[in-house]
């Protein structure tokens, strides 16, 4: 296995190729340009056999990786934030028509204001798509996740989209180490696959017909049992990874939770600073943990209420913002424990929107805040904007 | 009974003939023959091809014809009347 440091697009696009896609087609967005770049570059050595299909538009992107996953082919593609709005419409068809297409995310915010840097609210928006989304925390993760996405998202049981998000320039512009799995290794993992209805002129079909009312309910009944079992589907293919390659992924990774009062909920890159802060705080006695999330979809509330279940609070930070009501993650953290007789405090934190760096010491406040309730017994205000500048408002 | 099929393929081709689309229709178009001048009109202007030429003028094909009435505002002689339809 040979090391290299490279940049996070060129790990999802090294990811990409050792997974060995048919096609390609990719609209250059900042901060995931990088990415078909580097695919191109591949295809122009002569170190990949795909045809990358140059098109005008992130909406004609999706429509042509449609298209081609429907005639057979393994696809990938790679987007953020305003491409990723533009998408949105062929992404839900891309579900709905059960295509394994799986997409390189550089997570990004939306405008306006116009805003090229870090944060989830590209992703989250899309969460109802029907696609299944991973987030990676470092350059490692990124390569690796999006060779377990085509397995996962082309399982018999799946059949599924899937979106592999690396953060944006935290992880897609800054150089990392990272072990390159061997191509023999990844064929062994990653076999060619073969859809078995596939669009051909000789025998035509149509894919993702009509559904009127007395068929829409169940078709849709259908899809979402595909993405509940999906995530059984993960599991193995997460273990079926750590064998092969060494390197182990869970849809939750918790870190010093066992006895912890206050747990800390992270998606993507500040997961790493998370552990740094939980390191920091216990040496100075404080019962702290922090959870990773690495499967957004499927939601892994079952897991997630298993490791968190005799916390104190969730404190769950959201990198994301739905407007008029808090964080994304947040309303679904809080939903997984609703029925439950006796759970943890939960509250909101949001943060580092709009590439805003997210800092130790902003944990050790969301620790302070988070204790302040267990004192009360209560939680005053669950949506709590950290790291905020009030000179400017 | 039609099944659920994965990505809601349909295997049979041309099959959207089995849809009868007339069933969308609350006023049917109705041709009086005797103001009808063949000039076919309606014909060109249909948007579903539901009109058919026949040696004795326009036919409309009820299976599709949505009853979007622009036959009967097209026609110059008032030759076609959209009539409520009761089924």
């Amino acid at each position: 296995m040979a090391k290299i440091t490279i940049m996070g697009n060129m790990a999802t696009a090294l990811g990409a190729k050792l997974s060995r896609p048919d096609v390609v087609p990719a609209y250059p967005i900042t901060p995931s340009t990088l990415f078909p770049e580097k695919i191109s570059e591949y295809i122009a050595d002569g170190e990949m056999d795909a045809e990358m299909i140059r098109v005008e538009s992130e909406h004609s992107a999706m429509s042509a990786c449609i298209g081609a996953s429907a005639c057979g082919a393994r696809v990938c593609t790679a987007s953020a934030s305003q491409g990723i709005a533009l998408m949105s419409e062929m992404m839900f068809i891309a579900a709905g028509m059960r295509l394994p297409i799986v997409m390189a995310v550089g997570n990004r915010a939306l405008a306006a204001p116009i805003n090229i840097w870090c944060d989830h609210q590209d992703t989250i928006s899309q969460r109802d798509t029907g696609w299944l989304q991973f987030y990676a925390e470092r350059n490692q993760e990124g390569l690796d996740l999006m060779i377990i996405a085509f397995k996962v998202c082309e399982d018999k049981r799946v059949l599924l989209p899937g979106m592999v998000g690396i953060d944006a320039f935290v992880l897609t512009h800054t150089t990392e180490a990272v072990d390159v799995p061997e191509q023999e290794l990844v064929d062994e993992f990653l076999p060619k696959y073969k859809l078995e209805l596939s669009l051909d002129p000789n025998k035509p079909m149509t894919f993702g017909s009509f559904g009127t009312p007395e068929f829409y309910q169940e078709f849709k009944y259908t899809q979402v049992k595909a993405i509940e079992k999906s995530s059984d589907v993960i599991d193995e293919v997460f273990a079926e990874f750590k064998k092969k390659f060494g390197r182990e992924y869970r849809k939750i990774m918790p870190y010093k939770c066992e006895d912890a009062d206050v747990i800390i909920l992270t998606m993507g890159s500040m997961s790493g600073t998370a552990r740094a802060a939980v390191n920091k705080m216990r040496e100075e006695g404080k019962k702290v943990g922090c959870c990773k999330l690495t499967v957004y979809r499927p939601f892994p509330g079952k897991e997630l209420m298993d490791l968190t279940k005799n916390a104190r609070v969730i404190a769950v930070l959201d990198r994301d913002i739905s407007p008029g009501f808090g964080g994304a993650l947040y309303g679904e953290v809080s939903a997984q424990f609703v029925n439950e007789p006796k759970h943890p405090l939960i509250t909101d934190y949001i943060i580092g929107l709009g590439g805003r760096d997210v800092l130790i010491e902003n944990f050790e406040e969301i620790y302070d805040k988070s204790m302040d309730a267990v004192k009360k017994g209560r939680v005053e205000k669950p949506v709590e904007w950290i790291n905020m500048n009030q000179e400017v408002l | 009974m039609v099944k659920i099929t994965i990505g809601a393929i349909n295997k049979v081709p041309g099959s959207s003939k089995n849809y009868k689309t007339g069933d969308w229709r609350t006023l049917k178009p109705v041709i009086d023959m005797e103001k009808c001048k063949k000039c076919w009109i309606c014909y060109k202007f249909c948007p579903e091809g539901c009109i058919k030429k026949t040696d004795d003028g326009p036919e409309t094909d009820y299976d599709y014809c949505k009853g979007c009435g622009i036959c009967a505002y097209e026609c110059p002689f008032k030759a076609i009347e959209m009539v409520m339809e009761e089924r």
